[in-house]
């Protein structure tokens, strides 16, 4: 709760500091304060360690409830925005004056992301949800100028406010069905077995607007343009997270309202997982852009976080520990994008020709990052598939397994790419230096992304 | 001495060697190559002293895993091999010049780490990280260093990596497989496992596509002939010398003793497969104008004769296996050793623009002639003893597979012959064939006291590796017993 409320204090002393012409404080003070922020939080965690096991701590009559679940995620998201934060100042350089905008949207999506994490009614939750929707529709049109940009902040606009109208509506069936949008409340009718039949038309749409915000087929369509077109800073929040925050609050809503996943929801949510993983990974085989593939790859990604929802009782730490490994790689390789691409006005992978010679240090790290996606031991990556393939094969779903394995294949042939591009072109254009915070935010994301692989009990025992 | 100080050495090898700079960077991994083959060494006195070499810790408590590293014959007996190899192959590449030669050299060596913990793990799930492992360095050595066009040397070495770690992820579920069913990574457990007969058909399929992939068997071959011609011919020699015995000692060492009963109802298979490889290997070998690609076909057929071995479940064929495979290990390195002496010279690898080699440089032939009859098995070389157990234990099984088997050695004596033939006799060559140098001609005698000494005097290897054998194959036979 107190890191809730800190954040948002501090995202308004960032705008109060561009009034008192404090510029060149903001992104150095947003740092220390989202440092402070993550004390808070472990603050927090060690107080909930001194309670009963699997207690929570309610605030404001059950609005917003702090349990290991979002209080780890919390630290995550903090950890993410220090890195996104830490861009911001060399990719905003050309426009120096919206800078405090740019870090103070940060910070309240970074509010949205906590709320979202630890609700405990369905109007915090909704509240969270839009809070970071409309920071990202504002960070997605950010550049007023570029025609792509203003089309990805429209698409995404409308695309998310449909997709907002159908969550709104399934909370009011859900509302209608048990009298509550308290979550526990919720649960204690969902239990009982005897709840009408639109609690599940409810669920149904919840499932749909979430599905959509995690870009799972068949809810993709916006997200390849949308990434395409914003800035390349708001691709990397959009895809590292956005997308976690709505991972983990999809999950931590199922968990908390549907305790007993009926058979056919799982259905469908397999099937999503293999649409999302195929198609994802098909159509990014395809992609010359490089925010475009990993758009799909993304996609491809929240295929296989579905997986987390056939036995979510045990699963809280595998979604956490792959969140954790996929968006700490994707932090690394959007560095290298950025400092690659940063001025060149697209992301085509010809602009990645000969980086293993010009700069072998963002080239390396680019690779790991990939190796880390496409899952290849040591890195994290090949960590949170092994122990998400190892649960999901507990639950007896084989043939699943299969197909993720099969996808992990075809995801290689595209990381690759990237990664031919880099060592066997010969380099088109100058050798550019390495802006310090990118080369700091690229190598540091990618140390920490190799030492969770080493030590993963270090993520998975947090829940 | 314990047996994970290798690996150490070879990990602060790599990191060394990086830091050395381009200049320094040969000496260096040289010098950690040798320092851990010299430590091998201590690691297999101290082991057959009877002190304990082996290591354990607990990595991870959920999923149970740990980093265990186990001496015993087999896995000692591979890792000398690998150690052996990796100085003869870094000192066989000193001769040539490569760009950005701190990131070769070590690469190389953090490439014979990931196969020494492949080799001595028996942890499942360590033991295929440090598969994986190795499959990056020599991604990145063919790839960058290789030689030929870039774009089609891309599509070789491309498809080599989607290949095999297709193949891998596959062997990867089966041993989560596993684990759900007893619950442990470690090889004393699973060999203890007792699976129906249809959940071992399908762990071990899993294995086989892994390692038929990576040996490489029929129809899983066609990455390999491409990227050995085209991978720099340190790679050619890491991967047909070490990589590969890696496969086939994988399948002694997890799919045989795990997954028994299926071996036993698919050896049909397997052994059919592997006895295709021979033929098909041998008879696209007398088709090759290329040196290296004739060598890498020529391969194809021998290593499909030794997995062929391992599959008739016999200790003659698992013993006749690792013989083989630390024969053919040390030829294999050698012809490739060769091609790659005649490539410096002449610019090419094309055989019929070679030629009159003999008379400017009998130095060079009398070496290559060795090589070439220990490739043919030729009695009183180690080849010959390798391939005779492993023809004998076909035998065993069928007269019919010995014959067909045995085409590798009629046919390889033909077209190795032959090459011989038009690489070295004949009149003599136009341009001028520098004899070999003194680091080139150690490589050479090193290589040939090997295969001499061992194939008059096999017994040391042969003492050091039944007893281990023997152990695997009461593992196969636990279900002859239960019934």
């Amino acid at each position: 709760m107190n890191t809730l409320i800190a954040i948002a204090g501090l995202g308004i002393i960032c705008l109060i500091a561009e009034i008192f012409n404090l510029r060149k404080a903001i992104v150095p003070v947003t740092i220390i304060g989202l440092l402070a922020v993550l004390g808070l939080n472990v603050a927090e965690y060690n107080e909930l360690t001194q309670l009963a096991p699997g207690s929570k701590r309610a605030f404001y009559n059950n609005m917003v409830v702090s349990d290991f679940y979002g209080v780890a995620f919390s630290g995550l998201f903090i950890v993410l925005t220090i890195f996104l934060v830490a861009l911001s100042p060399d990719f905003h350089k050309e426009r120096k004056a919206k800078l405090s905008d740019f870090v103070a949207i940060k910070l309240f999506l970074l509010a949205g992301a906590i709320a979202m994490v630890s609700f405990g009614n369905l109007a915090m939750f909704f509240l969270g949800i839009e809070v970071l929707s409309i920071a990202l529709y504002v960070l997605a049109a950010s550049e007023p100028k570029n025609i792509k940009s203003n089309e990805a902040g429209m698409k995404y606009f409308l695309m998310g406010a449909f997709a907002s109208g159908i969550l709104l509506f399934g909370i009011a069936l859900i509302y209608g069905a048990t009298g509550s949008f308290d979550t526990s409340a919720i649960f204690d009718v969902a239990i009982t077995g005897n709840e009408p039949e639109w609690f599940f038309i409810g669920i149904v749409m919840l499932t749909v607007g979430l599905l959509f915000k995690i870009a799972a087929v068949p809810f993709h369509f916006w997200a390849p343009d949308v990434y395409e077109g914003s800035p390349a800073l708001t691709t990397a929040t959009m895809s590292t997270l956005a997308k976690i925050a709505a991972m983990a609050a999809f999950f931590k809503l199922m968990r908390s309202m549907n305790y007993q996943v009926p058979g056919s929801y799982i259905t469908i949510i397999s099937i999503v997982a293999i649409l999302s993983m195929t198609i994802g990974n098909l159509t990014a085989l395809k992609q010359t852009n490089v925010k475009r593939m990993l758009a799909f790859s993304g996609i491809s990604h929240a295929g296989f976080m579905l997986m987390v929802f056939f036995n979510p009782p045990a699963m809280g730490d595998i979604l956490f520990y792959y969140a954790a490994a996929y968006a700490i790689a994707g932090i690394a390789a959007f560095a290298v994008v950025l400092y690659v691409c940063g001025n060149k006005g697209n992301e085509e992978i010809h602009n990645f020709n000969g980086l293993g010679k010009n700069n072998p240090l963002m080239a390396a790290v680019l690779t790991c990052a990939l190796l880390s996606m496409g899952g290849i031991p040591i890195l994290s990556g090949f960590f949170a598939k092994f122990f998400l393939f190892n649960e999901v094969l507990h639950t007896g779903h084989i043939a699943i397994v299969i197909v993720a394995v099969i996808n992990s294949i075809i995801s290689i042939g595209y990381y690759f790419k990237l990664i031919l591009a880099m060592y066997t072109q010969d380099a088109t254009g100058e050798k550019q230096p390495v802006p310090i915070m990118y080369g700091a935010v690229a190598v540091i994301s990618i140390l920490i992304n190799i030492a969770i692989g080493l030590y993963p009990s270090v993520l998975l025992d947090l829940l | 001495m314990n047996v994970s100080i290798i690996l150490i050495i070879l990990l602060a090898g790599a990191l060394v060697t990086y830091l050395a700079g381009n200049k320094w960077a040969s000496k260096a991994a040289v010098l950690f190559s040798i320092a851990a083959f010299a430590a091998t060494i201590g690691v297999t006195i101290s082991y057959s002293n009877g002190e304990a070499t082996s290591f354990i810790f607990h990595w991870l408590k959920s999923p149970n895993v740990f980093l265990a590293f186990q001496s015993d014959g087999l896995s000692l007996s591979m890792l000398l091999l690998t150690t052996a190899l990796t100085p003869i192959i870094l000192f066989s590449s000193l001769g040539n010049t490569f760009k950005n030669a701190k990131s070769f050299y070590a690469l190389i060596l953090f490439m014979a780490f990931a196969m020494a913990g492949a080799f001595i793990s028996v942890d499942g799930f360590v033991y295929y990280i440090f598969w994986e492992l190795a499959l990056i360095p020599i991604y990145f050595i063919a790839l960058v260093w290789g030689s030929g066009d870039s774009e089609s040397r891309k599509k070789a070495v491309v498809k080599f990596f989607i290949y095999t770690f297709a193949g891998s992820l596959f062997m990867l579920v089966s041993f989560l497989y596993l684990y759900q069913k007893t619950g442990s990574f470690l090889s004393v457990h699973l060999y203890k496992a007792f699976l129906t007969p249809k959940e071992q058909l399908f762990v071990s399929l899993g294995f086989f596509l892994a390692y038929a992939i990576k040996i490489p068997v029929i129809p899983f071959h066609t990455w390999q002939a491409n990227v050995y011609q085209k991978a720099p011919s340190a790679g050619t020699m890491l991967l047909s010398g070490i990589m590969l015995k890696m496969a086939i000692f994988s399948i002694v060492r997890w799919q045989l003793p795990i997954a028994p009963l299926a071996a036993k109802e698919l050896m049909n298979v397997f052994i059919g497969l592997c006895i295709a490889g021979v033929i098909y290997g041998s008879v696209l070998a007398l088709k090759q104008k290329d040196i290296k690609k004739l060598f890498a076909y020529s391969s194809l057929a021998h290593v499909g004769l030794i997995a062929a071995g391992t599959y008739t479940l016999t200790l003659d064929g698992l013993r006749g296996a690792f013989l083989q495979m630390i024969a053919h290990g040390f030829v294999v390195v050698g012809l490739f050793f060769a091609a790659e002496i005649i490539a410096r010279r002449f610019e090419t690898g094309k055989i019929e623009e070679m030629g009159g080699i003999r008379s400017q440089s009998p130095k060079f032939t009398s070496m290559f002639m060795i090589l070439v009859l220990a490739s043919v098995a030729l009695p009183g070389t180690f080849n010959f003893i390798g391939e005779f157990e492993l023809l004998y234990s076909l035998y065993q099984l069928d007269i019919w597979l010995a014959v067909l088997g045995g085409t590798t050695i009629i046919l390889g004596a033909f077209y190795m012959l032959r090459m011989f033939q038009q690489v070295m006799l004949g009149e003599q060559n136009a341009r001028a064939f520098a004899d070999v140098t003194f680091g080139e001609g150690a490589v050479f005698v090193a290589i040939i006291a090997v295969l001499l000494f061992f194939g008059l005097y096999p017994k040391p290897i042969v003492d050091f590796i039944t007893p281990e054998l023997e152990t695997i194959l009461a593992s196969i036979n636990r279900f002859n017993l239960a019934r």
